[in-house]
């Protein structure tokens, strides 16, 4: 969205933004907690918040046709697209274009957890979209594994909701979330973090039963009951799509091959945000998808 | 006693769902009864989909004949039933000359078989036809008419085909106990079997008891268990664990054929396969266990398989891994046992279904049935034995401008759920519409679920049709059956 | 009595030592690198207070889930109260951002208020 309203700023009239959602905003939509917006809006928001300031500028911008439901299925390196949305499959081309699809979570498959794989493992996010999207609850013995942010504010969002968490385990040192949240999220409600633990595996038939931790530096073991792993392990840029397009790729990070912010190996395609690469504050992709809405501008410029 | 069958089959396997669909030729009245939740999820879920040519069995073996005629009927049936089975042929590499001889005998003995085109190949034909082989390999056998089919895609089309012919298929339905009648001089028309089943709810203690004239025991792990309610105790199953792991579908052309390198006395070793679906897998390893329900997948187990992968393609890396899992194969010793039980007149065996049970299960499904026939079963076949099925639509195998025919007849086409493997919401509704009641269930038909996210963007959604689909609340959706719901509470009471 | 508290007004994230007297308040702060230390420690040893951020349930309206959050910071020891207050309520009505969904919320002086817009289901 940031983009999508810094290009029609610098004139650009002929924008069309698809959304594979049926509603604006993503992954902001399901982070409800504060902490969005200092820099950009110098005000503490949630994600919603921070979302729906932006939807209000889209919608009031005639400029932009949005398209939701809308999911791009194959892309060339010409810039042609294809995509589907209920009844209709659109093949469109493009003079500029920019990508903001974001980023994955990492999976228990990646990281080789080994042991049963049972109902209750769950990357962190599709945990926080069944608790803050649909109002359900995935468990209420909860093992973390990873103390980033999203880790911690999952601690807490289930402590809140009635689950017990049992543990937040973390393989490095120190956290990789902010101190702020290793405080209120898990000091306030006495949740214990393990640093220099792993996860060794997981046990369970139909639904997850224990865990057994290990102290990675003495190889100590000790089992933990819970109904539920969640996996938050780190983010994957999400770049299947111009990979299609035989953008070049680099392999350890999923992200373009680039020299500049925004920029990949084909001219004309802008890959911003998360995307080009997993930030850590969403004031700074917003950032730097202002300016590749600005650039995208200039190439199109540039065209004529 | 809810009903009386003529033949009732036991196990919901690749194996008891050829041998119902085999069946239902005939004017019989057949029952299928499986204990888990959907049918294929004990061995065959787990199966790496590979149908062999013949090659690596013993020349004298029951499962090397079945092996070499179920390869040539699968080909047949999954053309009747709209199943995709590629023929991408394989090889067995070696690294040295020395080897040569074993190949050698490996190729003399499958073609005593009848497996036809088999040839060595050098490393010349290595180079252009499978590029990203280790340069090292010194020579291969190759053999073409080894193909892939999805395992439990497979399964699904042959049951559905068989209820289309009249078998009755009953879900968690547990049999506990056989109790076979007093009386030996039988009235034709009697039943000779009286099956207990427990059904259902695990918790809620609700049993059924179904009437049999043939029961034939295709229970996989559980095979011998079955087999000691009519009082035959003369074989035990044990499980042989392999652990699995699957790659991204980026890397589907990692290789152009299914690889095995020089097999072992217990195993075909760590191979690099081709799937279905696109994604390569790589696997398995071999372990005996005890434990029946142990599905573990261990840090040793990866370390081998990369091992044993890397050595034939080198360029496999630990990062292409996106899922893994471990199965059992059901070992009674080194071949099949298939065989009617005279000691227990009407009840045949089909145990010890391991590799390469996938491949032999139309040729098990045959000789069952002149088992039956050299055993009093007089079947007269169906005036109308419907062996078509239509084709399962999947948005990933079909063209774009087919897709767009689609969305006319059903919008929904174009509503896309899986986002890594392409799943419109319409072949989730269809999934349903086929039998699927899990999550793993509409995985295993679908495919959403199954790519590089692991469920994380499609998961509430998929719960979402499938709750409105089976009007059932979110909370009692399941990955695999009950005790695996994937929620426990929902704020909204009124469907909690 | 003495307590270690974490300081989360930067990202040095100082190790404070905070010293109470019998009734609770703060008689001595170490450990800070800056003037902030001593400051947060007292508020947050004798009165932390917490932003909270839930979910309402709706009915009739394209989400199911509103999301909502304390306009001001509500008293730590409130939060579990309050989330048992969240979860009782239900929202009939359209709501567009900051619209109060609870005002006085639990008499804390605070308002229960809408961070998404959710309206009436279109069938």
């Amino acid at each position: 969205m940031a983009a999508a309203v810094a290009a029609q700023k610098a004139g650009v009239k002929d924008i069309l933004l698809l959304e594979r959602d049926q509603y604006l905003g993503g992954i902001l939509n399901q982070c409800i907690h504060t902490g969005f917006g200092l820099h950009h809006f110098k005000k503490d928001l949630t994600g919603p918040e921070y979302a729906d300031r932006f939807i209000k500028q889209i919608e009031a911008i005639r400029d932009i046709e949005v398209s939701l439901k809308s999911f791009v299925v194959r892309l060339t390196k010409d810039k042609i697209l294809t995509y589907l949305k209920p009844g209709k499959l659109e093949e469109i081309k493009a003079k500029a274009l920019i990508m903001a699809t974001g980023c994955r979570e990492r999976t228990r498959e990646m990281t080789h957890i080994s042991g049963t794989r049972p109902a209750g493992i769950y990357p962190a996010g599709l945990a926080q979209k069944m608790i803050n999207i649909e109002g359900l609850l995935p468990g209420k013995e909860v093992v973390i594994i990873g103390s980033g942010d999203i880790g911690l504010i999952m601690a807490r969002r289930f402590t809140l909701e009635g689950a017990k968490v049992k543990a937040v385990i973390e393989i490095q040192e120190k956290t990789r979330g902010l101190i702020r949240n290793v405080v209120q999220c898990l000091e306030d409600f006495s949740i214990p973090l393990y640093f220099r633990h792993r996860i060794a595996k997981i046990y369970g038939k139909d639904r997850v039963e224990k865990v057994l931790v290990e102290n990675t530096v003495n190889g100590e073991t000790f089992e933990l009951p819970c109904d539920t792993v969640l996996i938050s392990v780190g983010l994957i840029p999400e770049n299947e799509l111009i990979e299609m397009a035989c953008v070049e790729i680099d392999k350890k990070t999923n992200a373009p091959v680039s020299k500049e912010v925004n920029k990949c190996s084909i001219e004309g395609i802008f890959v911003c945000g998360n995307s080009y690469k997993v930030y850590d504050l969403v004031d700074n992709v917003t950032r730097d998808s202002v300016k590749a809405g600005q650039m995208a501008a200039e190439y199109l410029k540039g065209l004529k | 006693m809810r009903a009386a069958y003529d033949i009732i089959i036991i196990g919901g396997g690749v194996t008891g769902a050829a041998i119902a669909r085999e069946l239902s030729r005939y004017k019989l009245k057949i029952a299928l009864l499986e204990k888990e939740a959907e049918l294929a999820f004990g061995v065959s879920k787990s199966n790496s989909g590979i149908i062999h040519p013949g090659t690596q069995n013993p020349p004298n073996s029951l499962k090397g004949r079945l092996c070499v005629q179920g390869n040539k009927l699968t080909k047949q049936i999954a053309k009747e039933l709209g199943v995709d089975f590629k023929e991408v042929g394989e090889l067995i590499v070696i690294f040295n000359q020395a080897d040569l001889t074993r190949l050698l005998e490996i190729k003399k003995e499958a073609e005593e078989l009848g497996v036809g085109g088999l040839r060595i190949v050098d490393r010349l034909w290595l180079r252009k036809h499978e590029p990203n082989l280790n340069p090292e390999v010194y020579a291969a056998l190759y053999a073409p008419t080894a193909g892939i089919i999805s395992p439990y895609r497979w399964v699904y089309d042959l049951a559905e085909n068989a209820a289309r012919n009249g078998v009755e298929i009953f879900l968690e339905h547990k049999v506990i106990d056989i109790r076979q009648s007093g009386s030996l001089r039988l009235n034709a028309a009697a039943s000779r079997f009286e099956v207990l089943c427990s059904q259902g709810n695990r918790e809620v203690n609700s049993q059924v008891s179904l009437g049999a004239k043939y029961i034939i025991n295709a229970a996989g792990l559980y095979a011998d268990e079955i087999s000691g309610m009519v009082g035959i105790n003369d074989f035990t199953i044990k499980p042989r664990k392999g652990e699995e792991f699957i790659l991204d579908k980026k890397r589907e052309y990692l290789s152009n054929h299914i690889i095995f390198p020089l097999p072992s006395p217990i195993s075909k070793g760590i191979l690099v396969i081709k799937t279905s679906d696109g994604n390569p897998m790589i696997g398995p390893t071999a372990q005996e266990i005890e434990d029946k329900e142990d599905l573990s997948t261990s840090d040793e187990g990866l370390k081998k398989v990369l091992e044993g992968a890397k050595r034939m393609i080198p360029s496999i890396d630990e990062n292409d891994i996106i899922s893994y899992f471990a199965g059992l194969r059901p070992t009674a010793g080194k071949d099949f046992i298939i065989r009617h039980e005279d000691k227990a007149p009407g009840f045949i065996n089909v145990a010890g279904i391991q590799s390469p049970g996938l491949t032999s299960a139309p040729a098990i499904a045959l000789m069952v049935t002149n088992l039956l026939k050299n055993n009093g079963l007089k079947p007269r076949k169906k005036w109308f034995f419907q062996k078509y099925r239509q084709r399962t639509i999947h948005l990933f195998d079909i063209p774009f401008n087919k897709t767009k025919e689609l969305m006319k007849e059903d919008p929904s086409y174009g509503e896309i759920v899986c986002r890594c493997e392409m799943v419109s919401a319409k072949e989730v509704r269809d999934a349903i519409k086929r039998g699927a009641r899990t999550l793993d269930g509409i995985k295993f038909r679908t495919r959403a679920q199954a790519g590089r996210c692991h469920g994380g963007f499609c998961t509430t959604r998929i719960m979402k049709i499938m709750a409105e689909e089976l009007n059932i609340p979110l909370t009692e959706i399941t990955k695999r059956g009950e005790g695996s719901e994937i929620v426990k509470e929902n704020r909204d009471s009124r469907t909690a | 009595m003495i307590k270690k508290i974490t300081c989360i007004e930067c990202p040095v994230g100082c190790q404070l030592e905070v010293e109470t007297d019998q009734s609770g308040h703060v008689i001595k702060v170490t450990g800070n690198k800056c003037e902030k230390g001593p400051v947060y420690a007292k508020q947050e040893t004798e009165n932390p207070m917490r932003i909270l951020t839930s979910i309402v349930l709706t009915e009739g309206l394209d989400l199911k889930m509103v999301p909502v959050k304390t306009n001001k910071p509500i008293p730590k020891a409130k939060l579990m109260e309050a989330m048992a207050a969240v979860k009782k309520l239900k929202l009939t009505k359209q709501v567009k951002v900051d619209e109060t969904i609870a005002s006085d919320f639990l008499g804390l002086g605070v308002d229960l208020i809408a961070t998404r817009p959710a309206s009436f289901n279109s069938h």
